[in-house]
């Protein structure tokens, strides 16, 4: 009962090697080299899943990317994936699958019910039908989704790790069948690094499952000959189970390489998928073609399948997927499905030919073995639910547009279809060159190069082996010589190959059936979104013309696979509906990625931890060890806050407030940019973009500067400090380090080039304290004895040279709490070992280490800004009131001063920054409350302003909060309200931006 | 991925490296306060948005640190030269026409 459709012998499988799997619940057998799909089809499994829209059973069609039936959920728990295309996955012990659609099951589907009993969905079905009411679209989508659902996403994390890779070639090579071999190999013998990627899992494409005579002996010795060649050379890299995703600009492809998922649900060792990301000189493109299926009705029942993969199956997988086969092609290669079904033993109803006759070689073969072929002959319809069971066979007009006789019933349970071949033009879509159609070849082939991009085999429809070995050779010998290696000329002989001799092929994309399109049962052309032949017309009468629109309102091509079976057959619909050529109506355009890549393979080790990179102070350490909470800056780990067992949030923000302002406080402010400038015109420099006045900074002297962009409005801040007469030290927000260390080289490299200066980041040369409080001098005082600490000698904006801890030190006297404060800065290397000292040395004084959290309360209680927090890229200095840092006589014009003259910049009712204090007074606002003057206007209100910055105080002894109002200078004592989304409204009233010490005398003792 | 040749560096390097920085060639006036206002505008707001052949800045943050400009394409997304800043391009949209 096992395995019922295995041949004895044959294929490319391991008969020694027996896999258990399960599909929907069912264990089964196969064994190694097949896929899912071909164990599947093995085992007689006809249904594997239900369709979108009106939940029809669906069977296995195809054999590869092109599948739009057995999309399943591999896997299970963390490490499960949703939408595999089951004829992809190869078989491994102990694999898990499970349909994605089908509700409660595939095989018993209420909704097919549904369908059956009239809940019709025409295209622009969701348009017309879920427009209304709009507020039930949840309810609607939510159905929808439980019924259609393509597979569940795990909740968890992917326990799997994943990998990218930089790769460069002079020649990469797409496709690994007999173009893309010949290709690789004849660039590889002029020394080009090569790479060849093909997403199956062995090179050959379609030598794997036909066989012609190469140099006088079977075509799959030459295969086997060249891949081990290739495979052995240093300088080609031969990527198996690699679809290359994407063609992006410059030569840039995507591959992803999936290394493990052969093995098993989840990687043993290693990586399970590889992102290979490859920067190319020439590329070559030979993708191969992908078979198109003839239209006709009832196309989608299981058992009716591309002849290809029927082909595909036996000769590989040694799986002849039913007991009574009919044919229906266009071409000669459709009969080729028959002729291996025959020879495999089993029988063969016959082939309908819609052209009038084919000398071709296989044509002659299939009549040699036998087999009935009725030309001018189609397969109009076949009848089954769960599998096929009789097909109608009907004489055809010769222009394949009618139906011209008696049509004759015939029993079988396949029907193998092939309308000809399209060529797989995704990649070279990619770039941006639009497909274009050729008569000829009854296809669209890739448009004209946009990038170094060559294309071969039958991509372009080259369908003959000796075209495509031949062809190959000289486009790869060509690519390399535009690559540099070599001159062109092949270095390698072309081998003798067998030509096959092929009737000339029809297009015909739709069997016509008795009844017109609307009428006859469904004829599909994308199974994946039940998309018919009468959907197509009806949109087109709809007065969809462009077939854009046409894809957008139908949903043709929308589903995993990409309408990669159904597009063309689609737009040859479409253009006959709209009595134009294909040509005209031209195609819709591919986009990456080729098939569906996982997330895993794209983020590679950029997760978790590794999604960016953590920057660490020196004392980062003593911040863990003593229980700091940490909060990200840019990139920083800052500590938060330490609270003590038990604290609240609140209570370890009030202590160490409390404690600063009491006694002494410490900050580690290590990650403060800091940029060293140096240079004879560094004064100058700072002079243009600062706003202040920098010439007559002393050395020793540190002052507080704003630098704006050209528009006027407040872009950074921080102290700046003389060094020497042409050096300096200047710093910057955390946040803006790197952006205004390019900022300054912006205006040095490209408007004052003859300006001598010389910028350079110096962040993390420096580990960087900070000590406040009343007692900081005092603590100070026990680790430095070089420097004059008193208060006249060492003044407030002050720095000065020494140790501390005996350790080289900077010491500035600037302020960002309103407290007594020093900036110790030493080397990075001796940051620890100095914090660690001026702990101990605080201890008496029970110095209390404090965070981001805590340093923001103490500077709003002092009103002091933050750029970026109480400031947004569209206030002045003298919205935010600091008139009184912009040196209004400098020389230069600097950056930003032009603009205050703007009209905008000088009306009157500009946001201003001011203070704000809750009626409440424990009441905190939360920031980014918007302001009214009346709470009890109608809706949409007038908003007049918004809170920055909102603290509770512990010093002051109630909340305290920083904003931008309209006038609020000129508003002060006034009250506003403030209405929150959850309905309360606060009140508060506007005062001075500065809660505590507004005439700054704790920083100046 | 765009491929940029730095003209300091003398190597082809990815986008990675890079940032953009927005239209070249654009002078900041000398003498800021004898624009009217709408002069001063059009310095900082307007920037050509060209179909076709556009000269923009580019800086090499991950490199070189320096900044450069580049003929690019915006359609075809082809890069024509990279040149220093102060050098003038051997590419424009006038010679392209002709």
């Amino acid at each position: 009962m096992s395995q019922k459709n295995r041949l004895a012998q044959g294929g490319r499988i391991d008969r020694n090697k027996v896999l258990n799997f399960s599909f929907a619940g069912q264990t089964y057998t196969g064994y190694e080299g097949d896929t899912l799909a071909s164990a599947l089809l093995a085992n007689g499994v006809d249904v594997v899943g239900r369709s979108f829209k009106y939940s029809r059973a669906r069977g296995i069609t195809g054999h590869g990317s092109e599948e739009p039936n057995g999309v399943i959920q591999l896997g299970s728990g963390d490490s499960t994936v949703p939408n595999v295309r089951a004829t992809q996955q190869e078989l491994y012990a102990g694999l898990v699958s499970n349909p994605v659609s089908g509700w409660p099951n595939v095989n018993f589907d209420l909704m097919s019910y549904l369908g059956k009993a009239g809940a019709m969905m025409p295209p622009g079905f969701y348009y017309k039908t879920f427009m209304y009411p709009q507020k039930l679209w949840m309810t609607y989508e939510h159905f929808i989704r439980k019924a259609a659902g393509l597979g569940k996403a795990p909740t968890a994390p992917d326990p799997d790790t994943y990998d990218k890779l930089n790769q460069h070639c002079d020649v990469m090579v797409v496709g690994g069948g007999p173009a893309g071999l010949s290709a690789a190999y004849a660039a590889a013998k002029t020394g080009a690094r090569v790479i060849i990627a093909d997403e199956q899992n062995e090179m050959g494409g379609h030598l794997l499952t036909f066989d012609q005579t190469i140099n006088g002996s079977s075509g799959s010795l030459w295969l086997a000959e060249i891949v081990a060649e290739l495979s052995a050379m240093s300088n080609v890299k031969v990527l198996c189970k690699t679809t290359v995703m994407g063609y992006f600009d410059h030569n840039f492809l995507v591959a992803i390489e999936r290394r493990t998922d052969h093995l098993g649900e989840r990687a043993v060792s290693g990586t399970r998928q590889r992102s290979h990301r490859i920067r190319a000189k020439q590329v070559i493109l030979a993708a191969g073609a992908q078979e198109r299926p003839l239209v006709f009705a009832n196309n989608d029942v299981p058992g009716v399948m591309l002849a290809s993969s029927v082909t595909t199956y036996i000769k590989r997988y040694a799986v002849v997927p039913g007991h009574k086969l009919i044919v229906s092609t266009a071409n000669d290669s459709g009969y080729l499905a028959a002729i291996e079904w025959s020879k495999a033993g089993r029988h063969v109803v016959g082939i309908a030919d819609s052209r009038t006759d084919s000398d071709g070689a296989l044509v002659a073969e299939a009549k040699a073995l036998g087999i009935n072929v009725w030309f001018g002959h189609g397969v109009t319809e076949v009848k089954g639910g769960r599998r096929v069971y009789t097909a109608s066979v009907a004489p055809i007009s010769v222009q394949g547009d009618r139906v011209t006789g008696d049509i004759q019933n015939y029993d079988c349970d396949t029907v193998a279809t092939s309308g000809g071949w399209s060529p797989v033009v995704h990649l070279s879509c990619h770039t941006g060159s639009r497909p274009v159609w050729s008569d000829d070849i009854i296809g669209f082939v890739p448009g004209k190069a946009l990038q170094a991009q060559h294309c071969v085999g039958s991509i372009v429809g080259d369908h003959q082996l000796a075209d495509c070995i031949n062809n190959g050779l000289e486009t790869g010998s060509k690519a390399a010589a535009q690559a540099g290696f070599g001159e062109g000329e092949l270095l390698v002989a072309k081998p003798s190959v067998e030509w096959l001799a092929e009737g000339k092929a029809q297009a015909l994309f739709l069997v016509p059936h008795k009844k017109n399109i609307s009428r006859a049962p469904k004829q599909f052309v994308d199974l994946q979104n039940d998309v018919t032949a009468a959907g197509i017309e009806l949109a087109t009468r709809e007065g969809f013309e462009s077939i854009e629109h046409v894809k957008r309102y139908t949903a043709m091509g929308f589903g995993t696979d990409q309408g990669k079976l159904g597009n063309v057959n689609g737009m040859a619909i479409a253009a006959r509906s709209l009595g134009k050529s294909i040509e005209e109506t031209g195609t819709t355009i591919f986009r990456p990625s080729y098939t569906p890549s996982t997330f895993g393979a794209l983020a590679g080790r950029d997760a978790g931890s590794l999604f960016d990179p953590e920057r660490y102070t020196a004392m980062h350490q003593w911040h863990v060890d003593n229980g700091a909470l940490f909060e990200d800056v840019g990139q920083w780990k800052r500590p938060w806050y330490y609270p003590k067992p038990g604290e609240t949030m609140q209570q370890s923000l009030n202590r160490e407030c409390l404690a600063t302002r009491s006694s002494v406080g410490i900050l580690d402010a290590s990650t403060l940019g800091k940029i060293d400038i140096q240079g004879k015109d560094a004064r100058e420099f700072l002079n243009r973009v600062y706003t202040n006045a920098w010439s007559k900074l002393a050395v020793g002297k540190c002052r507080y500067g704003l630098m704006l962009k050209e528009d006027g409005m407040i872009m950074d801040d921080g102290v700046t400090s003389c060094l020497a007469d042409d050096h300096f030290i200047l710093t910057t927000t955390t946040g803006g380090a790197a952006n205004v260390l390019e900022w300054l080289e912006l205006w040095h490299q490209t408007e004052w080039p003859e300006l001598d200066v010389f910028m350079t980041s110096v962040t993390d040369h420096w580990s960087t304290m900070t000590i406040s409080g009343p007692n900081a001098r005092k603590v100070l005082a026990k680790v430095c004895n070089d420097i004059e600490l008193d208060k006249d000698a060492f003044k407030f904006m002050d720095w000065r040279d020494g140790t501390v801890a005996g350790v080289t030190a900077r010491v500035f006297r600037i302020s960002f709490t309103g407290e007594l404060s020093y900036e110790i800065n030493v080397p990075a290397n001796d940051g620890m070992f100095v914090w660690e000292a001026v702990i101990a040395a605080g201890e008496e004084f029970g110095i209390t280490p404090y965070g981001t959290e805590t340093m923001h309360v103490l500077r709003a209680e002092k009103g002091f800004i933050i750029v970026g927090q109480d400031t947004d890229g569209s206030v002045t200095p003298y919205d935010m009131d600091m008139g009184w840092c912009v040196g209004k006589n400098k020389e230069f014009s600097f950056i930003g001063k032009r603009s205050f003259d703007r009209s905008d910049t000088q009306k009157t009712d500009r946001k201003q920054y001011v203070g704000l204090k809750t009626k409440n007074s424990d009441e905190v606002l939360p920031e980014g409350a918007q302001a009214v003057w009346d709470p009890k206007q109608a809706i949409p209100m007038t908003m007049v302003g918004h809170v920055t910055s909102s603290y509770y105080s512990a010093v002051v002894g109630r909340s305290i909060a920083l904003a931008v109002i309209k006038e609020g200078h000129s508003h002060k004592g006034e009250t506003l309200y403030f209405p929150l989304a959850d309905g309360r409204v606060i009140e508060a009233e506007i005062c001075d931006y500065v809660f505590y010490d507004p005439k700054g005398e704790r920083q100046n003792v | 991925m765009l491929h940029l040749f730095c003209p300091y560096c003398q190597e082809l390097r990815e986008e990675d490296e890079f940032h953009y920085r927005g239209q070249a060639h654009i002078v900041r006036p000398k003498d800021p306060e004898s624009l009217s206002d709408k002069e001063w505008g059009d310095y900082l707001f307007f920037r050509h948005n060209p179909k076709g052949i556009h000269h923009e800045m580019w800086y090499h943050v991950s490199g070189c640190r320096r900044f450069f400009n580049v003929t690019r394409n915006t359609v075809t997304y082809d890069i024509y030269e990279t040149y220093k800043i102060g050098e003038t391009p051997a590419v424009t949209a006038k010679e392209e026409t002709e």
